[in-house]
């Protein structure tokens, strides 16, 4: 293969933004019909030089040649035009448009001037099949179908523009284990009928699963190239973080103590039953003490945000019963429910977390300064004191207050979306995806705290699509299935087998 | 932050330099101020008085598009505080006495926080879309203004209630004090609080402001109800300037105007950051046009086809995209030249650094 030409090669790449080196002289090649994985921490350059070969970002210096013609692309069309197509973590599609018109969106077939809607149809209809997605209604609306199929949709675009290079940023992060395997098999095929597939991901097993070759990126600069098959998993996470075990031998060790809450008698902090909303989740019976990581778990789509948004006031409950300290509660709002000291961290962080366009300090004191009202701003001193703090504890970089916080990588982010809701010191932590498409060294920092608030005394509801982080963290786990609570199953020498056991169990 | 700000109202500043420096060419006594019986006199004066309504609304405008909204009603509430004030002092048994005045003044604003009232309730409360919300106040307004003087143009007489827009205080018009002073109240209640913190957060992100614990509706109510008091003093302005209240005409698409101060100003009607300063600007720009038509002898028919030409100008100078266009026509095409925090962000995306 390696006499072949590359159909992508990246020579001495640097790109730097007001104060920091984003890229620094890192070459890439990618080789027509390979899965080439691209690999490192958040911030280590990933997303950066996918934009420069998307033509999101025009490049300081170096090299671009796309199938032996050297390209300078200023924009997304020109690396479009040059054969190279992205999917992107969010999709990046019209929602309220259909199957067909997404697919299609731009290059419609006409007649006579006007869109050939019966060839707009036939057309999807031939490439969906390409794609085992034969069942899709071309006509029906994006949004009718799931994240996965949307994902999968967005692939069929660029398989019907005859895509040379096809890159996958994140593709699987909010997909469950089957529609990773149906992403899977339509990256293979797309693999042997030759196309050169760049391939981003947090999950590593993932990555050995699907992956050829991958690249390694650290702090901008190239660390190395390697085939898949010789880079074992520890060598791999090594050259990410740069360093040796340490971290990892930290995220291995079970916590496996007995925590304060319960043993010492205190009353729950939350106590639900029969908990539900129509149309949403039902039947949920849950008790969290205080000093106590209790754990949801199930498959995506099971019901276990929805959870979380009911014991958080995000949307009300319409029938059970919630009672906080003993007494019954009616959540109405969010506010009413951080007013009884809870804190909700959202899965979909850009969304329903960050204000993008303040700062890393006014992110960080939002949730506080809200339940104090507008009226009494909390004093810039004090801000900055919080601020400092918090940056300090939690690693945040750039560890610059004034920050715009789009502008900070998404493990970043999160921990900025975290200190929020710490200095409110809430009873009661919600946690929902905190660990989701963040680098390593970053996830071990949040599972070392969410252990440490636990310690401290508070409760935290933990939410996870890794089965290996929810057994690793929680002292209980409840079990999702359906949109019902279905089992809680008490953490002591749980496997993951065993979980799984329950939910499949609970399927019958 | 602050190089922000700057970088943000960098353009309208230029814009209106440039536009009062036209005007200083052909008539060179243009920028020069004269004292004459201990009150100021001066183009520079006139435009600030005649642009006082304007950036009054304005200001209220810029605080309602941060929050995603926008208030098309100023117009009509300019009409009703106007029409309530001389309908009282007409009706009252002593129509030139000060009290009569004040008390006309303190009906007038009340009048307008009631509507702001109304017009946060239905957007915060009941949930209508902004623009439509204050379209029925703006349609029924001019009705409501017209039962007041009942259909007929009321003059006043009374000394302190014309001292509103014509009076002198300190050698300066009132108008522009008054101005100056609730410029001064907007600025430190929302940048003194966290009110502007708030403000921009729900017009950024609404979904994550309310799981954060924010409570919009009220932050939605406040800004109404501020953008109808501005309106209503601005009402108060424009009748003791005339010494009459005119329900018809008193007003009239002056709520376009202030949208625009605000454009011109640099925020962006799609909500989130917003800048006082620019939006006042933004008004003196809009007013020393309509100055400088009258100072270049431009004709009439083609007056407003000029102004459109300068807000497009300015529009586009802040539009990043347009500004690229045009350093690389400057500079000829660079490869490479293009950082990615320049490229295709909206002016309110600006990396601050």
């Amino acid at each position: 293969m390696n006499e072949i030409v590359p159909v992508v090669e990246m020579t001495d790449i640097a790109i730097g933004f007001p104060g920091v080196k984003a890229l620094d002289g890192v070459d890439f090649r990618l080789f027509q019909g390979e899965v080439h994985a691209l690999m490192g921490e958040n911030g280590a350059g990933k997303s950066t030089l996918i934009k420069a070969l998307t033509g999101v970002y025009t490049i300081d210096s170096g090299t671009i040649t796309v199938l032996g013609a050297p390209q300078q692309f200023s924009t997304p069309a020109e690396s479009q035009a040059a054969g190279i197509s992205t999917v992107y973590q969010e999709v990046n599609l019209c929602t309220n448009l259909t199957v067909e018109e997404n697919v299609l969106l731009g290059r419609e077939p006409r007649r006579r001037g006007t869109i050939d809607w019966k060839g707009v149809r036939s057309r999807t209809r031939e490439v969906l099949a390409e794609l085992h997605l034969g069942h899709v209604d071309p006509g029906s609306l994006l949004s009718s179908h799931s994240i996965a199929v949307q994902q999968l949709i967005a692939i069929a675009r660029s398989v019907e523009i005859n895509a040379k290079v096809l890159i996958l940023d994140e593709p699987t992060s909010s997909l469950d284990a089957d529609e990773v395997n149906q992403l899977f098999r339509v990256i293979r095929d797309l693999r042997d009928r030759g196309v050169a597939i760049l391939f981003v991901s947090h999950f590593l097993e993932q990555v050995y699963e699907i992956s050829d070759r991958m690249t390694v990126l650290r702090n901008g600069k190239l660390v190395g190239e390697y085939m898949t098959r010789d880079l074992s998993r520890m060598e791999l996470i090594s050259r990410m973080i740069g360093k040796d075990m340490e971290a990892l031998a930290e995220l291995d060790h079970a916590p496996a103590r007995t925590r304060a809450g319960s043993a010492a008698g205190l009353p729950p902090f939350l106590e639900t039953s029969g908990l539900g909303r129509k149309g949403s989740v039902s039947n949920v019976d849950l008790s969290i003490y205080p000093g106590e990581v209790v754990g949801l778990a199930g498959l995506l789509g099971a019901g276990r945000t929805e959870i979380a948004r009911l014991i958080f006031g995000a949307d009300r409950a319409d029938e059970g019963s919630l009672k906080i300290k003993g007494d019954s509660q009616k959540l109405r709002s969010p506010r009413t429910a951080i007013d009884k000291r809870i804190g909700f961290c959202s899965e979909d962080r850009k969304e329903e977390g960050l204000i993008g366009d303040l700062s890393v300090r006014d992110n960080l004191v939002l949730a506080m300064q809200a339940s104090k009202g507008w009226a009494r701003r909390i004093p810039r001193r004090v801000q900055d004191e919080l601020v400092a703090e918090y940056i300090a504890t939690l690693d945040i970089r750039p560890a610059n207050p004034d920050a715009l916080i789009r502008n900070l990588s998404g493990g970043n982010q999160q921990k900025v979306l975290l200190a929020r809701w710490l200095v409110t010191s809430p009873e009661l932590l919600i946690l929902d995806e905190p660990t989701r498409g963040i680098d390593i060294g970053a996830k071990t920092q949040i599972q070392k705290l969410v252990n440490k608030l636990a310690d401290e005394g508070m409760s935290i509801l933990f939410i996870s699509s890794e089965l290996e982080e929810v057994l690793r963290l929680s002292d209980r786990i409840a079990v999702i299935k359906d949109r019902a609570m279905v089992a809680e199953i008490k953490n002591d020498d749980v496997s993951v087998e065993d979980v799984m056991t329950v939910i499949a169990g609970g399927a019958q | 932050m602050k190089s922000l700000m700057k970088n943000r109202i960098a353009w309208p500043v230029i814009a209106l330099t440039l536009l009062l420096l036209l005007n200083q060419i052909f008539r060179p006594d243009f920028l020069s101020l004269r004292m004459q019986d201990g009150h100021l006199y001066g183009s520079i004066i006139d435009i600030m008085r005649n642009g006082a309504p304007t950036i009054l609304i304005a200001l209220g405008m810029t605080l309602v598009i941060a929050t995603r909204g926008i208030d098309l009603s100023v117009g009509a509430v300019v009409a009703i505080a106007g029409a309530a004030s001389c309908a009282y002092i007409v009706a009252s048994p002593e129509p030139a006495s000060p009290v009569t005045a004040a008390t006309a003044v303190l009906i007038a604003v009340i009048a307008g926080l009631l509507l702001g009232v109304w017009n946060g309730f239905l957007v915060s409360t009941i949930g209508v879309q902004p623009i439509i919300a204050t379209l029925v106040l703006m349609t029924a307004g001019r009705g409501i203004a017209q039962l007041i003087t009942g259909g007929q143009i009321i003059s006043v007489s009374n000394d302190s209630y014309k001292s509103i827009g014509a009076g002198y205080l300190l050698t300066l018009p009132i108008s522009i004090l008054i101005t100056a002073a609730v410029f001064v109240l907007a600025a430190v209640l929302t940048r003194r609080t966290a009110l502007g913190t708030l403000i921009e957060a729900v017009g950024i992100n609404p979904v994550a402001s309310r799981l954060a614990g924010i409570r919009a509706r009220n932050i939605i109510w406040i800004v109404y109800v501020f953008s109808a008091a501005c309106a209503a003093i601005a009402g108060l302005m424009i009748s003791s300037n005339v010494t009459a209240a005119d329900a018809n005409n008193a007003g009239l698409y002056i709520e376009m105007d202030a949208i625009l101060a605000v454009v011109i100003g640099g925020t962006s009607l799609a909500g989130g950051r917003y800048t006082l300063v620019g939006t006042v600007v933004g008004a003196f720009i809009i007013q020393t046009l309509t100055t400088t038509v009258y100072t270049l002898g431009i004709p009439p028919e083609v007056t407003l086809v000029f102004k459109a030409l300068v807000v497009i100008t300015v529009c586009l100078l802040q539009a990043p995209k347009a500004r690229n266009l045009l350093r690389n026509l400057k500079a000829g095409p660079k490869p490479g030249s293009k950082k990615p925090d320049s490229k295709e962000l909206g002016s309110k995306e600006k990396v601050a650094v």
